[in-house]
């Protein structure tokens, strides 16, 4: 039933074997997909290194650096999409950053800075690659983002991620609204919490899963294979009637009140 | 696990995760000093130890671990609790 082939999907944010993104990476290609995949560079290539090893096994027909906040790269990385493939499937869209300073102690203290950067990186950066993706997904698309509780309720310490989720999920519903006529799905997913490196930074992150693993209903937090699971159901046809949602793929976590 | 078995497989994993040699490492190597280690390679090696010993290294704690002799104590000391 669920099937990729034939599929072209980009999937930004892996940036090693713990990544939520990486996950996803892994389950699409299983399905059949076609991946691509950027990273983010750094200026002595691990990060390139790190990633094209880890990454060889899905055989990616795209391997290209993008950073959201370089408009070169990132039109760079549309190019190469248009050139090597001619059209686009599925964007996978995992990226966020918040200064580490910002993810800890009152939320009132974040300085305008760390505001901006945070929202920029990891809710502008939807918007920007949409607006690049729209274009090429000219059979239809599914774009999917990642998102967390934080950004709808209180989190300790979550302080301006949850604003910054807060706005992607409903860049999500603005981007369905828009892109819908076109046959583009546009969805986020809410996963539990997990420990990767982007959440590593986030204060008392350990804290936080271990409360889900008490108080969710299947008594544990996901893993990054459950949430690539939910991707490719919403990257697949099978998903075709969903659009600007919000999937909680979190042990169910999200329905408790206490 | 002996402190001799530990600090091994620390070795392994700390070469691994920063790309030097294991020679280099040291019991009284810094992670930042010696090793060269920027605060993600910190992050990440953190979880690689916590993966390998399957223990947690909570923020406060990985914080205070600035060498190699410290990384094995922290284990040795979660692994016996």
């Amino acid at each position: 039933m669920l099937d990729l082939t034939g599929k072209h999907a980009l999937v930004t944010g892996i940036a090693n074997n713990r990544s939520i993104a990486w996950g996803i990476a892994q389950q699409l290609h299983a399905a059949g997909a076609d991946i691509g995949v950027t990273y983010l560079p750094d200026q002595r290539g691990r990060m390139e290194k790190k990633v094209r090893e880890l990454t060889e096994p899905l055989s990616p027909s795209l391997f290209l650096p993008c950073n959201v906040q370089d408009e070169g790269q990132v039109r760079a990385t549309f190019a190469a999409v248009q050139e090597k493939w001619g059209r686009l499937d599925v964007l996978i869209h995992c990226l966020a950053f918040a200064k580490r300073d910002d993810l800890t102690g009152d939320f009132s203290e974040t300085s305008r800075d760390g505001f901006q950067t945070a929202l920029d990186i990891s809710a502008y950066s939807l918007v920007r690659l949409a607006q690049a993706a729209k274009s090429l997904m000219t059979e239809g698309g599914s774009m999917i983002t990642l998102t967390y509780l934080g950004g709808a309720r209180v989190v300790p310490n979550y302080n301006v991620m949850g604003i910054a989720k807060a706005a992607l999920e409903m860049n999500v519903r603005y981007l369905a609204a828009e892109l819908g006529p076109q046959k583009i799905r546009v969805n986020g997913i809410s996963a539990g919490p997990i420990r990767t490196l982007a959440s590593s930074a986030v204060g008392g992150i350990l804290d936080m899963i271990h409360h889900v693993e008490e108080v969710a209903p299947l008594r544990r937090t996901v893993t990054q294979v459950e949430v690539g699971n939910a991707a490719a159901f919403l990257a697949s046809d099978l998903a075709s009637g969903i659009t600007g949602q919000i999937l909680y793929v979190d042990a169910g976590y999200e329905i408790m009140g206490m | 696990m002996s402190q001799d078995d530990i600090f091994e497989k620390v070795k392994k994993i700390v070469a691994e995760q920063l790309g030097v040699d294991e020679a280099e490492v040291k019991p009284e190597a810094s992670f930042a000093n010696d090793l060269g280690a920027d605060s993600l390679d910190t992050v990440e090696l953190v979880m690689a130890l916590e993966e390998e010993f399957d223990i947690e290294i909570p923020d406060e704690a990985a914080e205070g671990i600035g060498t190699v002799q410290a990384a094995v104590d922290f284990i040795k000391e979660k692994a016996a609790a």
